[in-house]
């Protein structure tokens, strides 16, 4: 009795190794690349001179009230970082010998983790690679805000009824032919907005052009799998507060990991036999071991 | 009904089920109840400490993740019992289903509480755009599901408790059910193994979208096979623990040689995760994080102490047959295997300097009350229905105390 229980469970041993294997066998995805189409915005934080036009002009294109903090008994709409009613927010850097002005909104990942997660794509790619939120199919989970490296969605903390906020690139006004609200109003163009290819070759054209002004690098060319929101700047980019990410996009390791179990759903299938025969001969071996006894 | 299966022995503990302490918990329970009506109507920020940089408090570290790892006695049994065919452990399988399966339901809830946008999941059947990708569908389905198998695994005792009944109405459920349990259980006993192996790897699989978040000391490719792992620990403790408990609450036999052999296989499980924590962190060169005098090597100290003191603890087989250090060791395990969790959903995530998080009082009282809740109804149902093995014997099992005495 003991050799055939030993034979079960050495058939469910490598019924496991046989669909853990066989699907990590599988070629690994590859890299997702940028939609010929992606569109973007272009930030070069050597123009922006922190007038803050685009974070109102924002404000009134997407119909976010503002947010009065009082001081010495004077109002100011001045929020500090992203929140459930800013979508994008212009900081300082400071690096002691010089500072300046950095913008934040979402970063419209190439391959965006906050995509990745999400149960029932409420946020989404849409055309031209923005990242969309559609408040339906939300269940409002907050997975997005954990994934995303750039700590960009935004929850409505303080409703019955809370949705996520983000910038959705002012998709709404793309469709009326406009561009967004915060490219159009920039007095310097320090902000444009554009196809993410065109984007990056006007960004490696102004490096080259002025070499003494600029890091010789775009953030988001390559950082977590590139982003359509590109940024030039004359100090490092950690002093302008963006995270060191790799190159790898942020969503790379866990999707292969979940084709590599789940493809097909052919190894929860194959383990699920194998344990039903092993349980199966296991009762019938305790039910004769039982007949045998008084 | 197949005897494996439908444990005969086991009976009914009788009494009254509204003692004080029964009372007590509904109080708690009472007082849940009305933060969970205020999340209803102001949100989650008038109750809650999360914010944009921890949209996860402890309803998701503790109730969810740590809930669902806690409620693992009836997978852990289930294993040993029959996929390892040790038949002597059939007497643990019940109530250990039965507190597996208060757990999760819990747990589900806790998560229903959680949702900003709960009122969206009716539709989840009719998306058509399921994402998968998201290690969280995975796991969401996964519970659901498994719920719904041990509710199923435990309806034996229901059963058997209705076929008596006066009622014409359950005794005709009763009399449904029987041939269709006795042909079909087994298929979902296979079910119940598979999935808390799928969705507690999926736990831990989850926080990996971390990459740059997730401490080091705990962002591991191996997060989902520590969770497993973990897990199973965790089952077995509370198996321990809980049989240690009734057998001193409802005076039953305790039972001895069971749980002093239990308490081996634990040496076992947490011997692996022990090794397999400091393997992967010195092979990925992460163990120095360890040796820097930080919050986050001072939990990762504590979480390693409460997983290789029970360990120790059991080691001896003279020490193991005690049930004071069975008791003191499982509660560390149990500890241990939620600081793990903890850990990784908490202590660990770092989104930034300007975050902080830390519950806050109703928070806190939300999960107390789900805990309330777990403990009322096991302790009603084992007094109503067949799921404790054996009589009543006169005295209690071992001192707990006096063992523990006797060890030092
Ligand atoms: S920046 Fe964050 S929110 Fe925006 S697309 Fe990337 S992952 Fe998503
Ligand atoms: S909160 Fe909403 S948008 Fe974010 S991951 Fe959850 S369902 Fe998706
Ligand atoms: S509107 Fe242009 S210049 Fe003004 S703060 Fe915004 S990006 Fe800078």
């Amino acid at each position: 009795m003991s050799i055939s229980r030993r034979t079960a469970l050495k058939g469910l041993l490598t019924a496991g190794a046989v669909a853990a294997t066989g699907g990590t066998a599988r070629a690994a995805l590859p890299p997702k690349r940028p939609d010929p189409e992606a569109v973007g915005l272009l930030y070069d934080s050597t123009q922006c001179i922190g007038c803050r036009a685009c974070v109102t002009a924002c404000r009134d294109a997407n119909g976010l009230a503002p947010q009065p903090t009082s001081l010495r008994g004077a109002a100011y709409d001045a929020p500090t970082d992203l929140n459930a009613h800013t979508k994008t927010i212009i900081k300082l850097w400071n690096t002691g010998d010089a500072h300046g002005y950095v913008k934040t909104q979402c970063m419209h990942c190439v391959d965006p983790a906050c995509v990745s997660v999400c149960m029932f794509s409420a946020l989404h790619k849409t055309a031209g690679g923005i990242v969309a939120y559609d408040k339906d199919a939300c269940i409002g989970c907050r997975y997005c805000q954990v994934a995303c490296p750039f700590d960009v969605p935004k929850f409505e903390w303080a409703s019955a009824t809370p949705k996520i906020v983000k910038c959705e690139l002012c998709r709404d006004r793309l469709a009326e032919g406009k561009e967004p609200a915060c490219t159009a109003v920039c007095p310097r163009k320090a902000v444009i907005f554009g196809k993410r290819s065109d984007l990056l070759r006007e960004a490696h054209h102004r490096i080259a052009a002025s070499p003494d002004r600029y890091v010789p690098t775009v953030y988001g060319e390559h950082e977590a799998g590139g982003t359509q929101v590109l940024y030039l700047s004359s100090v490092s980019f950690a002093a302008l507060g963006l995270p060191a990410l790799g190159d790898q996009a942020i969503p790379y390791f866990t999707e292969n990991l979940q084709h590599a179990i789940y493809q097909g759903f052919i190894a929860p299938v194959v383990l699920y036999g194998a344990l039903a025969v092993v349980m199966f001969r296991n009762r019938k071996l305790t039910e004769e071991s039982q007949e045998g006894q008084p | 009904m197949r005897a494996a299966e439908l444990n005969g022995d086991a009976r009914p503990v009788g009494g009254p089920i509204f003692t004080a302490g029964f009372n007590a918990l509904l109080a708690i329970v009472g007082a849940c109840g009305l933060v969970i009506v205020w999340r209803l109507f102001r949100g989650l920020g008038a109750v809650s400490a999360m914010n944009d940089g921890y949209p996860w408090g402890i309803w998701i570290a503790y109730d969810v993740v740590s809930g669902t790892a806690l409620a693992c006695g009836g997978y852990a049994v289930a294993l040993l019992c029959y996929v390892l065919n040790k038949g002597q452990y059939h007497s643990l399988v019940r109530p250990a289903v039965l507190t597996s399966a208060l757990g999760y339901s819990l747990a589900g809830f806790a998560v229903l509480l959680d949702l900003g946008r709960y009122w969206n999941i009716w539709k989840a059947p009719f998306l058509l755009n399921w994402n998968r990708n998201s290690i969280l569908l995975e796991v969401a389905l996964c519970i659901s599901a498994y719920t719904v198998v041990l509710w199923i695994e435990i309806s034996p005792a229901f059963i058997e408790r209705w076929r008596d009944s006066t009622s014409p109405l359950l005794r005709g459920i009763a009399e449904r059910l029987t041939p269709f349990l006795n042909r079909t259980l087994l298929w979902f006993m296979a079910l119940g193994i598979l999935l808390p192996t799928m969705h507690h790897s999926s736990l831990g699989a989850l926080m990996l979208i971390g990459v740059s978040k997730l401490h080091q000391l705990w962002f591991t490719p191996l997060l989902p096979l520590m969770f497993v792992v973990s897990c199973i620990a965790m089952g077995y403790a509370v198996v321990v623990f809980e049989a240690t408990v009734s057998a001193r609450l409802f005076k039953r036999p305790h039972e001895h040689k069971m749980l002093t052999s239990l308490s081996g296989v634990m040496v076992g499980v947490l011997t692996t995760l022990v090794g397999m924590r400091l393997v992967d962190l010195i092979s990925r060169q992460r163990i120095g994080l360890a040796f820097t005098p930080d919050r986050y090597a001072l939990f990762f100290w504590l979480e390693m102490a409460a997983f290789i003191t029970p360990a120790i603890l059991l080691a001896p087989k003279d020490w193991r047959r005690d049930p004071g250090i069975q008791f003191l060791s499982a509660l560390m395990m149990m500890v241990a295997g939620t600081l793990y969790r903890f850990d990784v959903f908490l202590v660990g995530f770092n989104p930034g300097p300007q975050f902080s998080y830390f519950p806050s009082a109703f928070e806190t009282l939300v999960t107390l009350g789900l805990i309330a809740v777990e403990v009322a109804a096991y302790l009603a149902i084992v007094k109503r229905f067949p799921i404790l093995s054996g009589a009543p014997v006169a005295a209690g099992p071992p001192g707990l105390v006096s063992g523990l005495r006797a060890a030092s």
